[in-house]
This record gives C-alpha cells, structure tokens and sequence, in this order.
C-alpha cells in the first residue's frame, strides 16, 4: 500500500509535469466543451427534448475518459516502453502490478477532476443540472474508466514506437470520438457511419452516460451498451495480457 | 561466496549463438570487466544475469539467487545501469532519485547519492535539461540508491567527453572503496585497465582471455624489439627480450644502436590480438 501511495504520488507529478500530455488529455475535452457549448449549447435537440449543452456535456465526459484513460495512457506507456524506463523499473523490487495500478489510479483520478470540472462548467456556464442519479453517473464513470484504460493498455502491443505512439493513437480515438457522437448526435449520421458507430465503444459509453445524465434512467437500464463497452474492455485486457511489453524493441 | 558465478552459460537467438558457453567467478567487492568489440555477446550476458532474458543452457547464480527466479527480495540488493539511459525528463534530478528511493526498503540518502555522482549543483534542475554525461551520472545515481551490493553497469560511458569519462571512473572507484561488486562491460580498454580488477576478453560469444589487467599483457609474452640497420627499420618479436639485447648489443659492437625501441606488448595489442 504505502508503495502504492508512493507510485500513485510520482505519476500524478510526472502527468502534470508533461505539459503537452495534461493538455491534450486532460484539457483539451474540457476547451472543446466551452468552444461548442458557446457555439450551438443553446439549441435545442428535438429528438433528445433537452438543450445541445446537456448532450454535449455527456458527450464531453465520453471523450474524457476516451483522452485520459485510453489516449493518455496508452502513448505515455508506450513512450516509456520505448525510452527504456519501464525495463529499468522492472530492475527495482517495485513488483510490476503495483507499478500498473499506480499508473492507473493516477489515470482514473485525472479523469475524475476532468469530469468534475466539465460538470462544474456546465452547471454555471450552461445552467446544465449536475446528474441527480449520482450513484448511477458514479458506477458508469468507473466502468468507462476501467474498460478504457484497459483498452489503452491493450493498443500498447501495437504500437511500436515512442515517435509513431501518439500519431496511431491518436488516428484511431479521434474519428472514433467524432464517429460515436461525443460531438454531436449520432442519430442523424449517415447510414454507413451509423454503423460504424454501433460497434465502437464509445457510442455505447456515450450512450450510457447520456441515459443517467438526461434522462435520470439507472445505470442498468440498458444492458446492451453496457455489455458492448464490457466487451470492448474484455478484448483489450486480453490484448494487454498477451502483448504488453516492458523492454523498448530490439534496436 | 561469489557474487557472480556463471558455469557453461549459452543463449541462442534461432540458429545464432549470441553466446557460446561460458564461465567465470565474481568474488564479492570486485570490480570486474567485461570486455569485447561490439556483438560479441557482453549485453546479452549481463542482461541474462540481470533477469531481463532467459539463458539457453548453462548455470547462473547471482547473489545466490537464479536471475530467472529473482524475486523481490534479490532485486533490493542490485543495482543496474542499462546501456541506454532511461529517465523521466520532467522530474529534477532529486525527485528522479527520490521516486526511484521510494521502491527500495533499504535506501540512501539522497542528497548523499547526488553528491556521490557529482549533481549537487544540478540536484534541482529538470533531467532535460541534463547533458548526455549528467544524465549518465544520474542514471548511476539511480542504480546506488537502493544501496546495492552489486551493481550492473553496461557501457556506462559511451559517448563521453574524455573529462566526463576521467569523473565517471572516480565515481566507480568510489563505489568499489565503498565494497560494492561491480560488473561492468566496456568496449574501452583503458576503462577496464583504468577500473577492473579482473577482465574476461569476449569474441563472438566465447572468452578468449581472462585474469587481472596485468596478467593479460604478460601472458602474451613476445616483446616487440625495433631498431635501424643499415637504415632499414628492423622489427622483431621475442619472447626472451633480454637475451636479444644481449647479442644486439655483441652485433653492433658496443655502438649505439640508431632507433632503438624494446617495448612490452600493452593491453591494446593484447586486445586487438584477441578480437580481431
């Protein structure tokens, strides 16, 4: 426990250091939120009866956790992969699992001030209602959390250098933000994105968010998305399983 | 008991044989080098004793302990300095040991290993801020405050400005006055003269040459002789220099002998005997 805390400590510094990584992963859901909540928070979607801002602060949240727990995750291990700072931890007695688990809880704690802040705004900027189903909006950000970032552990066996991490990484979360409505609502895409959209995760995540946050449902009321980001974590935990690594490519 | 003890050790990578048996002793509180050219099989070997690649046949104990099975309680009692450096760039250089400190029960001071490696004006500045030697010397930080009793160090000075070299030698001759084993390889061979108690010679997988510096030298026992006659440069190899002298001497009836050179085969000519 105490090398835990001890862990959980440095990588909290080490996130906040990395001026670049706090931006794109931490800030930058948070910028577009205000940038879009101006631009059209204050129209009105008829097909979800609630304001633009409502379904994009739900939406933002989705690509928080898509940022924080898969994007930044996965480039910050990759570049440490590479750069050889994981093979060197693994010569300390620190065992390997405390080191991921410290990794993670860092990660899950940026993503929760990031969703707090997005509420924050909401609620003053956007007179969005903070979710009144907290236990609810509780659970689906953990499991959002959870099956992300495992996500974000598993894409690191695919990714074979620190130079191309962020340029793979960032191909696939970005169109797969904008593809799942985070942005804007799916419903009104055309057909072939539609089904696109109806596999990723994060079409599912968003949906399961939006259920709690605009329409007070709990958070078992749609088992399918919930069985579907289920999935999704499940292939990446196995992904991680078989092909994290610890030590850079053979040069 | 050895620190390191390592009996017919071979890894094959397919059909190569990176290393093709070998054996040798590290008694406790040595310093001692591995040597060769690049490829011969030197990371390969100390990455095996580390734990970082599983052998293909062969014995080895490190600290008593097979590195295929070191657990926790080995790892509290290594220190390891891997070929590349591997730093996190915005930490300074106090949190960098610090973090690394914190995974160690039993551990230095830290400000006590800034001042060992040299940092103490930059113990606050940002690792990125570091050059290519700091960041070395820091990386040897790393691997001393865990307060290790052996320590790997794999090249720990490619790359370095001769000054920047001269400080990192009085850092490991620092270590060893403190007790540790070291283990270093080098393809530097007044690093190894300069640092070693004892040097194995590594060609394409194998030990060509072991024993003290020194020994190396003797052990090749032609003296080279060079001197003029008639002009011509006259260069001769022997192993009974003196005896040699004798009759040049007798030849040149007392004269002086224009460009007389006798000169013991140094390390280098061992070497370069050795590996080429």
């Amino acid at each position: 426990m105490t090398l835990w805390l001890h862990e959980f400590r440095v990588e909290q510094l080490l996130f906040w250091r990395n001026r670049e990584a706090a931006f794109f992963t931490f800030l930058l859901p948070v910028i577009f939120f205000l940038i879009f909540g101006s631009v059209y928070g204050d129209d009105f979607i008829k097909r979800e009866g609630v304001k633009a801002s409502w379904f994009l602060e739900a939406g933002m949240i989705g690509y928080g956790v898509a940022a924080t727990c898969f994007a930044g995750l996965g480039i910050s291990l990759v570049v440490r992969r590479e750069s050889g700072v994981l093979k060197r931890i693994r010569s300390t007695p620190l065992p390997p699992a405390i080191y991921i688990l410290g990794v993670l809880g860092s990660t899950f704690v940026v993503f929760l001030i990031e969703a707090a802040l997005i509420i924050t705004i909401g609620r003053f900027l956007f007179s969005v209602p903070v979710p009144t189903e907290v236990l609810s909006f509780l659970v689906v950000l953990a499991l959002g959390a959870l099956c992300f970032a495992a996500m974000g552990l598993g894409i690191t066996g695919f990714v074979r250098s620190a130079e191309g991490s962020s340029a793979v990484i960032n191909a696939v979360y970005l169109p797969m933000a904008i593809i799942s409505g985070t942005f804007f609502t799916p419903k009104d895409y055309p057909g072939f994105l539609k089904g696109i959209a109806t596999v990723l995760p994060l079409t599912h995540y968003t949906e399961l968010i939006r259920n709690v946050m605009l329409r007070h449902e709990q958070f078992w009321s749609d088992p399918v998305s919930i069985a579907v980001v289920l999935a999704w974590g499940a292939v990446g935990a196995i992904a991680a399983a078989r092909r994290f690594r610890w030590q850079p490519r053979e040069a | 008991m050895s620190a390191v003890s390592v009996r017919g050790l071979r890894k094959s990578y397919g059909s190569t044989e990176a290393v093709r048996g070998i054996d040798f002793e590290i008694p406790t509180g040595e310093v001692f080098g591995l040597l060769g050219p690049n490829g011969a099989g030197k990371t390969t070997t100390i990455e095996i004793l580390e734990g970082y690649r599983e052998r293909s046949a062969g014995e080895v104990e490190v600290l008593g302990v097979d590195p295929q099975r070191g657990g926790r309680a080995w790892r509290e009692r290594l220190g390891v300095v891997l070929q590349s450096s591997s730093l996190y760039p915005n930490l300074t250089v106090r949190e960098s040991m610090r973090t690394f400190g914190g995974y160690y029960q039993r551990r230095r001071d830290v400000d006590e290993v800034v001042e060992l490696v040299g940092l103490n004006e930059k113990a606050d500045a940002r690792v990125r801020t570091l050059s290519g030697g700091q960041k070395r010397r820091l990386d040897l930080g790393l691997a001393l405050v865990g307060d290790p009793e052996l320590i790997f160090l794999d090249e720990p000075t490619t790359g370095f400005d001769p000054g920047a070299r001269r400080s990192a030698w009085e850092m490991i001759r620092n270590l060893r006055s403190l007790g540790t084993t070291i283990l270093l390889t080098t393809h530097y061979l007044d690093e190894a003269e300069q640092l070693a108690d004892r040097v194995a010679v590594l060609r394409n997988g194998e030990i060509v040459r072991e024993g003290k510096p020194s020994e190396l030298t003797s052990a090749s026992a032609l003296t080279e002789i060079r001197f003029r006659r008639n002009g011509d440069v006259v260069v001769e190899h022997t192993p009974e220099p003196t005896q040699r002298l004798h009759e040049l001497i007798h030849e040149f009836g007392g004269a002086e002998i224009d460009g007389l050179e006798v000169r013991r085969p140094t390390l280098e000519d061992v070497y370069l005997e050795l590996t080429e």
